[in-house]
């Protein structure tokens, strides 16, 4: 095919709790949020990135690889993955990744983003719904050096290394052009996520990384030993199987991906939570101002006294 | 999220009720895999599959299908001026939907990238679409055009045709009726001839034809003018081309999502389907019967649909100081829907259930070698039992189904009162979409006169004496299982008696004693499902306690022996008015 380009991308995923579905034991008596007790979702702005991928992919050709951190659990955002139709997944996980803020974690996808080398494209979700700061995306971008187009609502056209993207700027929309590689974040409105596809659910449901695998040896080998005779193979036997049957999930450590620890986890993020308030927002009246240049002039006035502006 | 597979619990325990596993079993024995990768590892695994693909169902019902419901009714198809039809975009995106989730190819067999699922994940799979919009499920129960090609076709038409069904890339219409050949098929007129080099041509005129704009045509026609019945049919496939247009789209009450067409075929190039003069007395009564089955589905899902509705109005609405579903006759009326929904599921599952065992005995048949003489004479004798108890559950289910489902929506607007007459409230589709169901794919009546050949052949009486043997301990289940064995008997005196009595009044008792009959098979079936469900007990003995005075009063209508409708037709009915 004439001017067939095949683009490789990387999409961010983020398993979280379920904020729509939150029951009594959401919260802990100190009031921190028990994620034990919460069930958890796919990122519901990551699955409209991994449609903006796939269609990418549709359209051009390509590979979607999709990437997360997060504990072994996690895993199941990967799935999710193949089921649509990624490529791949990788998981980073790392016992010292826990905790990280926007900052550390920004770093150490940046970091996987790095290992996994030859990318045209990263794609995120807008935000996650933990967490609401939409700050990862543009931090990655920042750490990779590479341009970064946010609120993206369609790709218009890619060709020759350029990108042209309308992205949503609230009450209208503007056209921008990007080199790649490029970071975008991907909006909901931007796409409806494509269904599981049945045959790649009944073919991925099996997909590992390799902590899952060890947990279930381990279950079996604990069950085998009431019952001698079961005939068990070596775990890295088994690995090697689910390696070759394109069923084993990456799963990457701080140290494959290269990261500095003093970066990652506890130690990396700066943020601390100082206090957690509950705002309740009420309206109190209105001011009408005049369509006029005084009226304009005057809602800026009040504007800058009250800090909204400047 | 939404999902309309898991939501619903009845579904939920009959997926666990139905021994899925033997299902699995029989179906994937022998199943063509082709180097398909995603085969299941044994029936536990193929079930957990089957629940994996439902909840796929379930989620694209429920996400995509029904928001789109309202706008699609509202809306239709469009006919173009050049004989094409352009589909409600929300149609085509709920299509794109369908085959993005690779729920097109969903009972052919893996080799042709197929789901290779047994008949009863397709009925739920079907009711579930049709929950969330009756007239999707027109486009997605179109599916049985593919099978048929499967079963009957050769095998360089299923090679080429059949990965493209299951990639979603095309979807087929089924061509039968005509003007003048409607429930009466074997008067179909459209004529096939062929050339000197004996390729085949299609010239004439169907309608009423659902997705008649579709990419791949079954059509029924006459190859062999000098056979005027229905010995003189053969089944074409054609693709979609300028030589076959659309020349009207119905204007519908109901279904409006589903484009009805009326179709010109002008020397019309087709390739013929499997032996001539095969038609209609194999080809399209074997898939009529797999369509009758989907549309039993179709009418669970839209009566499931208002039920729902209903349900949740009646809580909701108050009136007399409190919910009106503390008011009895509304309690009622929501109760016995409810009920009548499970009693048609039990039914439509268990047909499924036996269609299933058909087709792969069937299969399995097939694939005999020719020397083991025993399995072969085992199979087949398997195969007239399956052939006998298919033919009489299969239109009990239509039947029995499509008549609950348009009057659970006619309830379910009543529920609503006058808000359940306003376009507000989709109750008034429901009704739209429900009243098709007891038309097309053979009528009501043509259910009948089917059925009643297994009530009064035997099948009725063998199969009840099978339901009979199983033992309940349970006492309120026992006392209601000496019931239905009473009822059989009532029954089957009353077949003794229509047997005296000539065809006329046989056909005219039809329904009466077809009737009678499913209230003792459903009642044997819920009996079943109480076995294992303290609810399912409540719910088989309400269904059997208010159905044995209507089931004796149908016995007693036979027995009266009235001809009245026949003999005094002219007088009873008056004139044919002037000027209608
Ligand atoms: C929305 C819609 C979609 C359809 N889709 C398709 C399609 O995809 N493909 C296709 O081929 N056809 C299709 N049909 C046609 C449908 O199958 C026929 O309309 C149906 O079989 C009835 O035929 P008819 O309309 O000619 O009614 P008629 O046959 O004229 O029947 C009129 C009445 O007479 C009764 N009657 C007729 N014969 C008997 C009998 N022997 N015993 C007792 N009662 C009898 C009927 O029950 C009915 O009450 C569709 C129809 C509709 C309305």
């Amino acid at each position: 095919m004439v001017g067939f380009v095949p683009y490789r991308s990387i999409v961010c995923v983020k398993q979280v709790p379920d904020t729509a579905n939150v029951t009594a034991e959401a919260m802990k008596e100190d009031g921190t949020v028990n994620r034990a007790a919460l069930p958890t979702v796919f990122n519901p702005e990551d699955l409209h990135a991994l449609e903006a991928a796939l269609e990418l992919r549709d359209a051009h050709g390509g590979m979607v690889t999709a990437l997360s951190m997060g504990p072994p659990k996690a895993a199941d955002v990967l799935r999710e993955c193949l089921y649509r139709g990624a490529d791949r997944g990788i998981l980073i996980t790392d016992r010292r990744a826990a905790a990280s803020d926007t900052l550390a974690t920004s770093y150490i996808l940046s970091q996987a983003i790095r290992k996994i080398g030859d990318y045209d494209f990263v794609f995120c979700g807008r935000q996650a719904i933990d967490g609401d700061t939409a700050q990862v995306g543009p931090q990655c971008a920042e750490k990779l050096g590479i341009t970064q187009v946010t609120y993206l609502e369609r790709i218009v056209d890619v060709s020759d290394g350029v990108v042209r993207i309308r992205r949503n700027i609230g009450l209208g929309w503007e056209l921008v052009e990007a080199s790649l590689p490029v970071l975008v974040t991907v909006l909901e409105t931007a796409n409806r996520p494509r269904p599981r596809a049945a045959k790649r659910m009944i073919r991925f449901k099996r997909a590992r990384v390799r902590s899952e695998l060890a947990g279930e040896f381990r279950k079996q080998m604990a069950e085998a030993k009431a019952e001698p005779e079961m005939p068990g193979a070596p775990f890295g036997q088994i690995a090697e199987w689910f390696d070759e049957s394109g069923l084993l999930i990456d799963q990457w450590s701080l140290e494959e991906i290269g990261a500095d620890l003093a970066r990652c986890g506890l130690p990396g993020s700066p943020t601390k939570v100082h206090r957690i308030q509950a705002i309740v927002l009420t309206k109190e009246g209105y001011t009408q101002v005049a369509a006029s240049n005084e009226g304009i002039r005057r809602l800026v006035h009040e504007l800058v006294v009250d800090r909204t502006l400047g | 999220m939404p999902n309309f597979f898991l939501d619903n619990s009845d579904i939920q325990f009959l997926f666990d009720h139905v021994d899925l596993e033997e299902l699995a079993r029989i179906q994937e024995a022998g199943a063509e895999n082709g180097d398909a990768d995603y085969v299941p590892l044994d029936e536990a695994d193929a079930v957990d599959d089957y629940r994996g693909i439902l909840g796929i169902v379930g989620q694209v019902a429920a996400e995509t299908i029904a928001p789109s419901a309202e706008r699609v009714d509202a809306e239709g198809n469009t006919l173009n001026e050049d004989g094409t039809v352009t589909l409600h975009p929300l149609v085509r995106e709920n299509l794109k939907q369908l085959a993005q989730a690779d729920l097109t190819g969903f009972t052919l067999p893996r080799n042709y990238g197929g789901l290779n699922c047994p008949n009863l994940i397709y009925t739920m799979a079907t009711e579930i679409i049709s929950r969330a919009d009756g007239s999707m499920m027109n486009l997605f129960g179109l599916q049985g055009i593919a099978e048929t090609i499967n079963a009957f076709a050769g095998k360089e038409i299923k090679d080429e045709v059949l990965p493209r069904f299951a990639r979603g890339e095309v979807t087929g219409a089924m061509v039968l009726t005509e003007p003048d050949a409607g429930s009466d098929l074997q008067a179909v007129r459209l004529r096939a001839y062929q050339d000197g080099g004996g390729n085949w041509f299609l010239s004439g005129v169907k309608r009423f034809i659902t997705n008649g704009c579709g990419d791949i045509l079954l059509t029924m026609a006459r190859s062999e003018p000098e056979i005027a019945d229905g010995r003189g049919l053969s089944l074409f496939i054609s693709e979609r081309s300028e030589k076959v247009k659309v020349r009207h789209l119905e204007d519908k009450l109901g279904i409006h999502g589903s484009p009805t067409c009326e179709l010109v075929y002008q020397d019309t190039p087709a390739r013929l389907i499997g032996r001539r003069k095969l038609g209609l007395t194999t080809y399209v009564l074997s898939l009529m019967n797999g369509a009758r089955v989907s549309i039993a589905a179709q009418s669970l899902g839209i009566a499931e649909s208002a039920y729902r509705l209903a349900r949740t109005y009646a809580h909701t609405r108050q009136q007399f100081g409190g919910p009106i579903e503390r008011l009895p006759a509304v309690a009622e009326m929501v109760t016995d829907m409810q009920i009548a929904i499970e009693a048609a599921r039990a039914l439509t599952y268990e047909t499924s259930r036996v269609c299933d065992r058909q087709n792969n005995n069937l299969r399995m048949l097939q694939a005999i070698p020719e020397a083991d003489g025993d399995e072969k004479m085992r199979r087949t004798k398997l195969r007239i039992q399956h052939k006998r108890l298919a033919g009489m559950l299969t239109p009990m289910s239509k039947y029995y189904t499509s008549e609950m489902c348009v009057r659970v929506a006619g309830t379910a607007v009543q529920v609503l009162g006058g808000s359940g007459y306003m376009k507000d409230y989709a109750a008034q589709r429901h009704l739209r979409d429900a009243r098709i169901t007891t038309i097309y794919e053979g009528t009501s009546q043509l259910q009948i006169v089917a059925a009643v050949r297994g009530v009064t052949s035997g099948v009725f009486k063998t199969y009840c004496e099978q339901l009979e043997e199983n033992q309940h301990n349970d006492p309120l289940l026992a006392e209601l299982k000496e019931k239905l064995v009473a009822c059989k008997e009532q029954v089957l005196e009353a077949v003794a008696f229509l047997k005296g009595k000539g065809t006329a009044y046989l056909d005219l008792s039809g329904r009466q004693i077809v009737d009678a009959a499913i209230v003792v098979i459903v009642g044997h079936l819920l009996l079943g499902q109480g076995a294992t469900n303290d609810r399912k007990k409540r719910v088989a003995r309400r269904l059997i306690e208010s159905q044995l005075p209507v089931l004796h009063m149908n016995c007693q209508h036979v027995l009266s022996g009235d001809t009245s409708p026949l003999d005094e037709y002219d007088l009873l009915a008056e004139p044919v008015p002037a000027n209608e």
